[in-house]
């Protein structure tokens, strides 16, 4: 159960923190604000998730204490969200990517047997609904915009395709979870997640790729290199100053 | 980039039963996209329940260098004003 936690915890904390390197960096103001207002959803869920894990674990370790006292290995993220930002086209790619993932897996978790799963997963799902139509209605436009812009967001989809497979596969623990009815099969989603994802690409004129080679090894904590070098800045202060307040 | 996006007009509707009211303007690529920057842009902290997005262009305005002849005549006519009846104190407030 701690592990299924920080699986749904560390996703929005890493794709949390990845968003927030746009602030004050976003092409215009509009976005600055909505890519903000995106990543300050996905912290506020990182609480909701990361703090149900440190009660379940039953260590005295808080939301801050798994976010900013854990290592890489530690990390129980999927290598999507790790990606670094690049332009703002990959950015886009990787959001709506998990977007469209996130928003199924919440509707699932809705549903979850375990109340305080069903509680959170209802709360981040209206939040997962918006993020959704913004990231959906972003690819579209600049799928199906200029030359220019499409072509990035083909490259940036090209770029990221490997890692959508490890979002669907499911591992010993994703099959106790499943038995105990806290959570269903990743592999379950697969098919509503591709059936929408073909609807959107049609409209934006992007070509899903046709390999199924999955980069793996995220959610058992295999991670890529990226991954340490957004913690050491992230968790710079916490372990340069240990309990610093202000 | 931004300046290659037209200017929208942003209304909201803070409460059901109260009208929109104009609170800025933003840069959007076309309506729908407006909608969701205004929804970023003006009610992070819940100001609404509606929002109406109007391209700035099409919007007509009275000129300010009309303001005298527009606005003057009125002014100085006091009896539109129904400033002249005794309201009985029955009536209550008004």
């Amino acid at each position: 159960m701690f592990e299924f936690l920080l699986r749904m915890g560390d996703n929005t904390l890493v794709l949390g923190h990845r968003v927030s390197e746009w602030c004050g960096h976003a092409p215009v103001l509009e976005e600055d604000i909505a890519l903000a207002n995106i990543a300050l959803d996905m912290i506020g869920q990182t609480r909701l998730w990361l703090g149900l894990a440190g009660e379940v674990e039953g260590q005295g370790r808080d939301a801050d204490a798994l976010a900013f006292r854990r290592d890489a290995w530690d990390f129980r993220n999927l290598l999507l969200v790790e990606r670094p930002n690049r332009d703002f086209g990959h950015t886009l790619m990787r959001q709506f990517l998990f977007d469209l993932w996130h928003h199924e897996r919440l509707s699932d978790l809705c549903l979850s047997e375990d109340d305080r799963v069903a509680g959170i997963a209802a709360k981040c799902v209206k939040e997962a609904d918006y993020h959704l139509e913004r990231s959906k209605d972003l690819i579209i436009r600049l799928g199906d915009g200029s030359a220019e812009s499409h072509r990035k967001m083909q490259d940036a989809l090209d770029a990221l395709w490997p890692y959508v497979g490890e979002m669907f596969s499911d591992d010993t623990l994703d099959i106790e979870m499943n038995e105990a009815g806290i959570a269903p099969l990743p592999s379950s989603q697969r098919p509503r997640f591709d059936k929408a994802l073909s609807a959107t690409l049609a409209l934006a004129t992007l070509i899903r790729p046709e390999s199924n080679f999955a980069q793996m090894g995220g959610r058992s904590g295999t991670h890529t290199e990226d991954l340490g070098h957004m913690l050491a800045t992230m968790q710079f202060l916490q372990r340069a100053y240990p309990d610093a307040r202000w | 980039m931004a300046n290659d996006w037209p200017l929208w007009e942003i209304f909201i509707r803070g409460q059901h039963g109260l009208s929109h009211r104009h609170v800025g303007s933003l840069h959007a690529p076309d309506a729908e996209m407006a909608v969701l920057n205004a929804r970023d842009v003006y009610t992070r902290r819940n100001e609404g329940v509606s929002i109406w997005v109007v391209k700035s262009e099409d919007v007509t305005a009275s000129a300010p260098s009309r303001k005298g002849p527009m606005f003057d005549p009125s002014n100085d006519k006091t009896y539109r004003h129904p400033t002249f009846f005794d309201i009985p104190d029955e009536v209550g407030s008004m």
